[in-house]
């Protein structure tokens, strides 16, 4: 017996549609939009992770050199902080950072010079906190007993950054979203063609006894080749930019640009793309051809 | 097996093409259908493997009246009829082997039976070495050869064929009847539409005629004018009657 090497087959020579190529192609843009937005989505909020849980259970005070005013020298004033802090309730730990410390801070903004003794340095007074903190009352009971003090509880930080990491997502999700639409549409648009080029294959099918089911698998085999097919290059380009990006971004030394590292299960979300997109062009293919063939005679 | 109650058809607001058709094929019936070119054979054709739907009267078809049977019902009844098209129509992006494959995948055959039978009849018909050729490097014979084990490989109830010997000499076209005169003893019903009146003159069987959109049943020669009533009993019996005709050769394979 003859048995040919099992090979994708279909009934409707759809591998020769001009709008077969296309479709492939259109595909592996779309999947490769899809995973760099998703890529960033994923980035954004890893950033603000580390930055959150960074700020937050923090605070800063800071007290400024005050010449001229009648005030207390800026040691007893830290003093004076500290002791209001440590007795504060939701206070854990207050330190107070070092000449060094401070200067090695301002380093990227004064440069070298920073830890010029003569240069009036303000006090900085790290803060861990591990529990709720009334800054309100912590304001003013520094206020009165360390004239100059500030307190910096950096939730207006954290709200702007968690504003800007959930814009990312939301834009990111609407690119993909967005895309799923576009691939929808393009599916559609290659079904509805193929259809009609090959009405007469469809009407002899239907004349040996085939369904409408039999014909959409025709037409759903075919775009599910063709979106995984152009899904895994799309997919292939995408990581290949992405991990490029990684290389880069390991390159810069500032330390203010979040690594663009994605971690394993990360990785796994965008090896999903392809197929998600081949199911979508899976029913998206079927309901078009029965809802077609349905209104055909 | 069918029967045509005052059938009527028209294709768009033209003449009738058919008119007032009436008749009524036995199961286990062998007839040819004659007329001349555009007398309507292929268009009665049609009607009978539901490609169309009559513009009046009543078709009904294995005992189901047409008009009631909707879209869905369609697929199950198509299987049950297989057809030589005029034109062979056969997927020329497909192998011969997988032409005569599409009745059996459409009915979810395994695959394995599906290439199994098909390749055993493609060299029933004399194309063992053609099983993956393209239609469109075969000869006008052997197309029609792939076409007909396409119509038969699924074993219909009904075979329906149009102008079948059309393209081949009549040397073929004896070969390709005694196919048809196999199933037919095998138990199918069998309309065969052609104006070869050589090929016709060979069997004995009854024919319908068309003339005119009007149709005419004409019992077997070697039967005088017994009528079509005899004929059925003489086919309902037929599995130990020596027929009249039963001069062919006992091998009747292609090549
Ligand atoms: N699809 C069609 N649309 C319009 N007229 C048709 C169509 N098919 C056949 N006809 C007409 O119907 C008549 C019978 O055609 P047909 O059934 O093909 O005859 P035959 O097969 O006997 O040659 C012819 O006059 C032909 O022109
Ligand atoms: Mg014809």
């Amino acid at each position: 017996m003859a048995l040919r090497p099992r090979r994708p087959r279909s009934d409707l020579p759809l591998a020769v549609d001009p709008s077969s190529r296309f479709l492939g192609w259109i595909t592996a843009l779309m999947a490769f939009l899809a995973a760099l937005a998703l890529a960033g989505a994923m980035l954004v909020s890893d950033m603000a992770q580390r930055w959150d849980s960074g700020l937050a259970g923090g605070l800063t005070v800071q007290i400024a050199p005050m010449p001229g005013a009648p005030v207390a020298p800026l040691d007893d004033r830290a003093e004076a902080a500290l002791t209001v802090l440590r007795s504060f309730p939701g206070i854990r730990s207050a330190t107070l950072l070092s000449g060094g410390e401070i200067a090695r801070l301002l380093e990227p903004w004064l440069g070298a010079g920073a830890a010029d003794p003569l240069l009036p340095m303000p006090r900085l007074i790290d803060v861990v906190t591990d529990g709720p903190v009334d800054a309100g009352a912590l304001r003013l009971r520094l206020g009165s007993a360390a004239p100059g003090a500030t307190l910096d509880d950096h939730a207006v930080w954290l709200a702007d950054l968690r504003s800007f990491a959930g814009a990312i997502r939301l834009a990111a999700l609407g690119v993909v979203v967005l895309i799923g639409a576009a691939a929808v549409m393009t599916v559609v648009f290659a079904v509805r063609t193929g259809l009609a080029i090959h009405r007469p294959v469809v009407e002899l099918l239907h004349l040996m006894g085939a369904t409408d089911r039999y014909v959409s698998r025709q037409f759903e085999r075919h775009v599910v080749a063709l979106s995984l097919r152009g899904g895994g290059i799309g997919l292939l380009l995408a990581g290949g930019m992405l991990y490029g990006l990684h290389r880069a971004s390991q390159g810069l030394r500032a330390s203010l640009l979040p690594d663009l590292t994605l971690v394993p299960w990360q990785w796994a979300v965008l090896l999903l793309v392809p197929g998600a997109l081949a199911l979508l062009a899976l029913v998206t293919a079927r309901w078009t051809v029965l809802r077609t063939l349905e209104s055909m005679p | 097996m069918i029967r045509f109650e005052n059938v009527g058809l028209r294709y768009g607001s033209e003449a009738e093409v058919l008119r007032d058709i009436s008749f009524t094929l036995q199961p286990g019936s062998f007839h040819f259908l004659t007329g001349a070119s555009g007398a309507g054979k292929s268009s009665l054709l049609k009607l009978m493997y539901l490609a169309h739907r009559p513009s009046r009267g009543l078709v009904t078809l294995f005992g189901r009246d047409m008009a009631l049977v909707t879209r869905r019902d369609l697929p199950e009844l198509r299987r049950q009829i297989g057809v030589v098209f005029q034109d062979f129509a056969l997927l020329d992006h497909l192998s011969a082997l997988d032409n005569v494959a599409l009745p059996l995948r459409m009915a979810g055959t395994p695959e394995t039976d599906v290439v199994a039978h098909c390749s055993e009849i493609l060299r029933w018909v004399g194309l063992g070495n053609h099983l993956h050729a393209k239609p469109s490097t075969l000869s006008g014979g052997q197309k029609q050869r792939v076409a007909i084990a396409r119509s038969v490989i699924n074993r219909p109830r009904l075979l329906l064929a149009d102008e079948p010997t059309g393209n081949v000499d009549d040397g073929i076209g004896m070969r390709l009847l005694y196919l048809f005169e196999e199933l037919y003893k095998l138990g199918t019903t069998v309309v065969i539409a052609t104006h070869n009146e050589a090929l016709i003159r060979r069997f004995d069987h009854p024919r319908l005629n068309l003339d005119s959109g009007r149709l005419m049943v004409l019992p077997a020669r070697g039967r005088g004018h017994e009528g079509r009533a005899q004929e059925t009993r003489a086919n309902v019996s037929r599995a130990n009657d020596s027929r009249p005709n039963d001069s062919r050769p006992t091998d009747s394979r292609w090549e």
